[in-house]
């Protein structure tokens, strides 16, 4: 009796012992954070593949690495650092603002306003074309009862 | 004018398409170039108890070459290497990821084109120096700064017009 009550005694301790080396990747909060921060970052090997995605050995390296850099206490956004400073920004699947990816953030707006002057402009074409070819009413009505006379 | 804007449109737009199709995704433009090779200190690759660190290498021109017994790149590159060691350029290795530890008896075996190889047995160096596969190669100059990197095998080509141009002017 008193062996069982040893037993289930120890047993009791056991979740404490476990909980003391928590092996990485096992801490949920962390792991989840991982996921959410690499699923925004391109994997090196394969470059459709997300970081958070990709099977790739040095993708799971790099998962790895965030994992302990997050361990460490670091915020997201030294992660991304960490990560720029070795890969550049190309491991980012949002490119950031530069002065070379200009095009590729304010192109659909330089398209879009080239659409709009291009519309303006062949409105006002068709508005001038429509008011050179004003006929009065008294032409229309003479026109139309040259052609047909039974018109009122 | 107006009648040839659409041909003129469809000619730009081929000319991107065509250009497009001859670059390479791998080409990742690094961001190391001009900057201080990494700092690490590793064991050599069939040396026991010696390591290497890149500023020893502090004063001269010299290749860190990332490679791998598993890769097959790096075995077509072997050739290569091997002349250019033998013509007295000095080719450091970083043997990348090598988990079923065969480096040392395949360098044995095949020749070593390296003065030494640094092994990085979990790939942090590896990763430290923005490494997405092997081979890699760096040019690194007398004051520790990384002045090109080489992505896959260095072919005559290459060392033609890449790596000969700058070490000529490195080494002046």
């Amino acid at each position: 009796m008193k062996r069982l009550f040893l037993i289930l005694l120890a047993s009791l301790a056991m979740p404490v012992w476990a909980a003391e080396a928590v092996p990485v990747g096992d801490d949920p909060a962390i792991e989840a954070r991982m996921v959410k921060l690499a699923s925004d970052l391109r994997c090196l090997v394969c470059q459709n593949e997300s970081l958070a995605g990709s099977h790739a050995e040095l993708a799971e390296d790099l998962r790895r690495e965030i994992r302990e850099l997050m361990h460490q206490g670091k915020t997201d956004q030294q992660v991304i650092t960490y990560l720029t400073d070795r890969y550049g920004d190309f491991v980012l699947y949002r490119p950031p603002f530069r002065s070379y990816t200009v095009l590729l953030w304010l192109g659909p707006a330089l398209f879009l306003a080239i659409g709009g002057v291009a519309w303006y402009l062949t409105l006002r074409r068709r508005r001038a074309i429509q008011a050179a070819s004003q006929v009065s009413p008294e032409a229309l009505k003479q026109a139309a009862d040259l052609l047909d006379e039974k018109q009122d | 004018m107006k009648r040839w804007l659409p041909l003129i449109i469809f000619v730009a737009l081929a000319g991107f398409f065509y250009v497009g199709l001859h670059l390479n995704p791998r080409e990742v433009p690094s961001p190391f170039i001009g900057k201080p090779a990494p700092a690490f200190t590793l064991p050599v690759v069939g040396q026991a108890g010696v390591t290497f660190a890149p500023e020893q290498n502090k004063g001269k021109v010299w290749l860190f070459n990332v490679w791998a017994p598993w890769c097959v790149a790096c075995r077509q590159e072997h050739d290569a290497l091997m002349q250019l060691s033998q013509a007295g350029v000095p080719i450091y290795g970083l043997n990348w990821k090598d988990k079923d530890r065969e480096a040392a008896a395949l360098l044995a075996r095949e020749g070593s084109p390296y003065v030494v190889t640094a092994d990085d047995l979990d790939g942090r160096v590896g990763i430290d120096y923005g490494v997405t596969g092997t081979p890699e190669t760096f040019v690194i100059d007398k004051q520790g700064i990384i002045r090109m990197k080489h992505i896959g095998p260095i072919d005559a080509d290459a060392w033609q017009n890449k790596f000969l141009p700058l070490l000529k002017e490195l080494n002046k």
